[in-house]
């Protein structure tokens, strides 16, 4: 959007006598938030919808009270924060919200950062004027992370509210808790919205929406986070610290590549071992949502490395002799800097499987599209896309950020959703009535961007071969097809008082069948959809849509056609009005593309940096010599927002870094992080220091941390695009490469609120076939694995996890993330 | 800030009251009669007469005027801030204290250090708590902020010990079960003031 614009869309409003400028057409509330005025609130969530359960954000617009969260601004609206009945109203709903509320701020887990304790002194509320008898409310596990205490839930739903329009799980929801009735006295008696707060809160209470005491959902804590008070606090975190006395240190998610902003929470141990441990981790909830990895895998830090001279001494020899380093995209920018830098003064090679097929999918997407790097974000996708497609990304387990904003398209943006990927997944269908789902077999990928030519692209633009080519999937076809057909006939029917037969003319609908000639789009089809009725579905996907994005997923990068499909994707880009964004796999898999020249192969001594090797430098402790850990390190990473984002240490490290060795090898500064500033500004990195890189959000939203990579774009021809080869589409017992949600890396593994385990995951049905155990046969190995039912997966097709880098899986899969297998079991 | 209140100095002056003590001599005649005057009455003798009285009290009729220190010890106020102790309830033998770890945030020389965790009973429990009384200043502000009445000054006075740091564990400072009877309610710091009644509002409640 260009400056002008951002401008013409502004309009003035007055709050409190002072003008300010808002939006068009945003809620009063962010109005005033992104201006610095305070206006209370509590149960509104910035980025999800209203749901007007607290009451307490009343305005005064224009003369007449409205709800600051559900109202938007309008031109020269004059707005009053605080009126006499205003007031009134206030200070009434949170005498309601503390009547019965348990006086145990003592022990609550929340005191301290309450918004109940803070909004009842804010309206200064010292005495109460309502009763009503108690209803027992018990305290439940929901889940292995979460705990819920009834009796301190104030039924703001906004653990719901983020549930349902962000994460996209729905997994709670309110429900009856038979509490006693309103006295019938206090309805004249209090002010108005006091009264039917209070009403709706004596009625409801939050429970798992599966009807079973489980929320079965993919634990990712954020309805803990938002939780205004104590209620929903993680199991693992109940009862063991104060929130005042948690040092908060902030840093960015460190396994997958969204780079949420977390701050780790620290403290001493205990009293007898005061090195600091994390307790929790905490984000900034009305601007980032976290996964279950960034909020609950925080404690993989390596605690047992000392400076151990024999084991600097051996891997300087190691450094010296080796020909590759092995490594994975859980490192910084930095440490990747350092590893280019060493292949460049020493000839090592660089082997990273997790990112050479991203790497070379961005190459070949630049040179087809003339971008450096994809031309959009999540956080602009939640802003103002209405119409997702997914392509190639099993969006529940790749890529949180990407579902977030897959689903909150939906929830916020009345969105619609095409999701293209071989396994079936139940989930994402839920997130809005506009979702179409198509689980085509693998090898299709092709196919499904040009249905999304054949359905989003400006033909006139379209190059002849491409445009006849997506004509040769339309067939006219003569179709029988059911009609319905109303016809009067005439009856005998006996008169049973005359006693006579009678004629009766009665009306039938009677179907019959009529031969019609109707075009069939055999694309839909082919990629499992049902043509007959997709084109009045997409008719309705359609209506009021101006915005357009496509997600791009890991499968494309590994796939054999790689190279056409990036060139597809580019010309999607070129002819059709639609954004593109990709999800870099794991980590800081983005980084480690722009900054090292990948190999394809490794080859002599290697050097394994958590991974597999003759020597291995390990942040896991388990390697012959080790290395901090992403908890324990200062550095940059790259986030799939094309951000790059400082990270700080959070616990103590012992031992040596990567930047030590470098001193003895090469020309190394002092600091790791005096690498920051080296960053190739070629690749699009900016020369700044990392002390000077800020890390905040504004009170609108704007996110401030790190900076944006700088990207280019030159116009190229439209590329030449090869057909989809529909001969190299896999058949029979396929394996697909695929992490459960919450597990990306050995480091996610070794956190102790990560219960995911390294298995086979499957449909119901399937693990139900398959046993509890089973041997996967590779053309070049086998693993032998555990099978977990996902219950929200369908199909046959069977998840193989890779978390573990000991276990060689992406070895296994060798340059694909599909492969056919035989599954015996054992 | 402004510096007013740190340039007058006559702090508080305004309620004092002065002592009636005479007019002290002025010239050296003045000064010179004062001296005679007191040698010639003898005050010396009225002391030493008083120490004798009180001497053959105590040896004859038994009527004490100083303690057996460390024997005996004086009877200390209410309000003197000693080593901290830890109450427990009465009725049950529980411990008081609900581990909400405001006495932690409050100590002033940052002494005080405790664990808690959630127990089997889903209650906060404290697992460990100490005290250091190398760095305690006793000021009090612990038993004073305790919202439990749980943690009090005691009356062992007595801190000198070998080494700076002295940790007192939980346990040491709590009631022993079985004195539980001789527990004293605190009237020190923190104590419920006389009047508490009149300053509270009752919340009404509906059973
Ligand atoms: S939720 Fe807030 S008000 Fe309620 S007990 Fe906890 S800290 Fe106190
Ligand atoms: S659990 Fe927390 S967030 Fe959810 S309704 Fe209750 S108070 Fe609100
Ligand atoms: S008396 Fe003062 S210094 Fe000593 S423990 Fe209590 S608060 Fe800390
Ligand atoms: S203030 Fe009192 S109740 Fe709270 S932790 Fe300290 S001793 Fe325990
Ligand atoms: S914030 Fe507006 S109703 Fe709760």
């Amino acid at each position: 959007m260009s400056e002008l614009e951002t401008i013409d869309n502004m309009i003035s409003i007055t709050i409190d006598g002072t003008e300010f400028k808002a939006k068009e057409g945003e809620y009063i509330l962010n109005a005033a938030r992104a201006n610095n005025v305070f206006i209370p609130a509590i149960c509104y969530l910035t980025r999800c919808s209203p749901t007007l359960a607290c009451r307490i954000c009343l305005v005064e617009a224009d003369g007449k009270q409205v709800y600051a969260c559900n109202a938007k601004v309008k031109d020269g609206m004059n707005i009053t924060v605080d009126t006499p009945n205003i007031l009134e109203e206030r200070r009434a709903i949170m005498e309601v919200y503390d009547v019965n509320h348990p006086l145990q701020c003592g022990v609550c887990d929340k005191s301290g950062e309450c918004e109940l304790q803070n909004y009842t002194l804010h309206l200064g509320v010292d005495s109460q004027s309502y009763m009503i008898p108690d209803t027992k409310r018990e305290t439940a596990n929901w889940s292995s992370v979460l705990h819920y205490d009834a009796g301190l839930c104030i039924v703001c739903e906004r653990c719901t509210t983020v549930c349902k329009d962000m994460i996209g799980d729905a997994a709670i929801k309110t429900v009856k808790r038979g509490g006693e009735a309103l006295d019938k006295g206090f309805k004249d008696s209090m002010p108005k919205d006091a009264y039917s707060m209070w009403n709706k809160l004596q009625k409801s209470i939050i429970a798992p929406s599966n009807g079973t005491g489980e929320t079965n959902c993919s634990d990712c804590g954020e309805c803990a986070a938002v939780c205004p008070v104590g209620a929903l606090v993680s199991r693992d975190f109940v009862y063991s610290s104060n929130a005042w006395d948690l040092k908060r240190v902030p840093a960015v998610s460190a396994h997958s590549s969204d780079g949420f902003q977390i701050y780790y929470e620290v403290k001493p141990t205990s009293i007898e071992d005061r090195t600091e441990k994390i307790y929790r981790v905490t984000n900034e909830w009305n601007y980032v949502s976290l996964d279950g990895s960034a909020r609950f895998a925080y404690d993989f830090q390596n605690t047992t490395a000392t400076k151990d001279e024999k084991a600097f001494n051996s891997a300087i020899e190691a450094f010296k002799k080796a020909d590759t380093i092995r490594f994975n995209s859980m490192i910084t920018n930095e440490e990747a800097l350092m590893l280019q830098t060493l292949k460049e003064k020493m000839g090592v090679k660089l082997y990273n499987p997790e990112v050479k097929a991203f790497q070379t999918f961005l190459n070949y997407y630049e040179a087809s599209s003339g971008n450096s790097l994809w031309t959009t974000d999540t956080d602009s996708i939640m802003k103002k896309s209405d119409f997702v497609i997914s392509i190639g990304s099993a969006l529940r387990n790749d890529s949180p950020g990407m579902k977030y904003a897959f689903n909150n398209v939906q929830k916020l943006n009345k969105g619609a959703g095409l999701y293209f990927h071989p396994v079936g997944d139940t989930l994402i269908p839920t997130f809005g009535k506009n979702i179409e789902s198509f689980n085509h077999k693998v090898g299709l990928e092709e196919l499904a961007l040009y249905l999304v030519l054949d359905l989003f692209a400006d033909k006139d633009k379209l190059p002849e071969d491409v445009k006849s080519y997506i004509d040769s999937f339309k067939k006219s076809e003569k179709q029988t097809i059911q009609e319905k057909l109303v016809k009067t006939v005439k009856e005998m029917v006996l008169n049973e008082e005359s006693g006579e037969e009678e004629e009766v003319s009665k009306k039938v609908t009677e179907m019959v069948e009529k031969e019609v000639t109707v075009t069939v789009n055999t694309l839909v089809d082919i990629l499992g959809g049902d043509s007959s009725k997709f084109d009045a579905t997409f008719e309705k996907m359609m209506k009021k849509k101006e915005s357009f994005v496509m997600m791009l997923g890991e499968d494309l990068y590994y796939h054999n056609k790689a190279e056409n499909i990036a060139k597809l994707v580019a010309l999607v880009e070129a002819t059709c009005n639609i954004d593109i964004v990709m999800t870099p796999p794991k980590s800081n898999a983005l980084g480690v593309a722009l900054i090292c020249e990948l190999d394809d192969e490794q080859s002599g001594y290697t050097i394994g940096y958590n991974e597999n090797g003759d020597f291995r430098l390990s942040a896991l402790g388990n390697g012959d010599i080790d290395m901090p850990a992403m908890n324990q390190q200062e550095g940059t990473l790259t986030s799939m927002n094309k951000r790059v984002l400082p990270t700080n240490a959070a616990v103590d490290y012992n031992g040596y870094e990567l930047n030590d060795l470098m001193k003895e090898l090469i020309d190394a500064p002092e600091l790791t992080i005096d690498w920051t500033q080296k960053l190739p500004t070629d690749r699009g990195f900016k020369s700044v220091a990392f002390d000077d890189l800020p890390n905040s959000f504004e009170n609108d939203g704007t996110d401030n941390r790190g900076y944006i990579l700088e990207t280019s774009n030159v116009d190229t021809e439209l590329p030449k695009v090869e057909k989809c080869d529909e001969s190299s589409v896999l058949d029979g017992e396929i394996a697909y490469r695929c992490n459960p949600a919450r597990q990306f890396n050995d480091f996610t593994d070794k956190s102790h609120e990560i219960f995911e385990p390294f298995a086979l995951y499957a449909s119901k049905d399937k693990a139900e076939s398959l046993g509890e155990k089973v041997e996967v046969i590779f053309d070049n190995g086998t693993i032998t694995l555990d099978v977990i039912a996902d219950e929200k997966m369908t199909g046959d097709i069977v998840k193989v996890a890779d978390f573990k880098a000991l276990e060689g899986v992406y070895d296994l899969f060798g340059g694909s993330r599909y492969k056919t297998v035989t599954l015996r079991k054992v | 800030m402004s510096l007013e209140q740190f340039k007058n100095r006559n702090v508080g002056v305004q309620s004092y009251k002065t002592l009636d003590v005479g007019t002290p001599p002025k010239t050296g005649m003045e000064k010179f009669t004062q001296v005679v005057k007191r040698s010639v009455k003898g005050e010396l003798f009225v002391g030493l007469g008083v120490v004798m009285k009180r001497m053959l009290e105590a040896l004859f009729k038994n009527d004490m005027h100083t303690v057996k220190y460390p024997f005996e010890k004086m009877p200390i106020s209410p309000r003197y801030r000693a080593i901290h102790e830890m109450l427990r309830l009465l009725e049950s033998g529980n411990y008081r204290c609900i581990g909400c770890g405001l006495c932690e945030k409050i100590c002033i020389s940052n002494c005080i250090s405790m664990e808690t965790r959630y127990d089997e009973n889903q209650r906060k429990e404290v697992s460990e708590y100490t005290i250091n009384f190398g760095r305690c200043i006793f000021c009090g502000y612990c038993a004073e902020v305790c919202p439990e009445l749980a943690i009090v000054h005691g009356q062992r006075y007595e801190t000198a010990s070998e080494q700076r740091a002295g940790f007192s564990l939980f346990e040491d400072m709590l009631t022993p079960i079985d004195q539980l009877n001789l527990q004293q309610e605190f009237d020190g710091f923190g104590a419920v003031s006389p009047n508490a009644d009149d300053n509270i509002k009752q919340t009404p409640l509906a059973y």
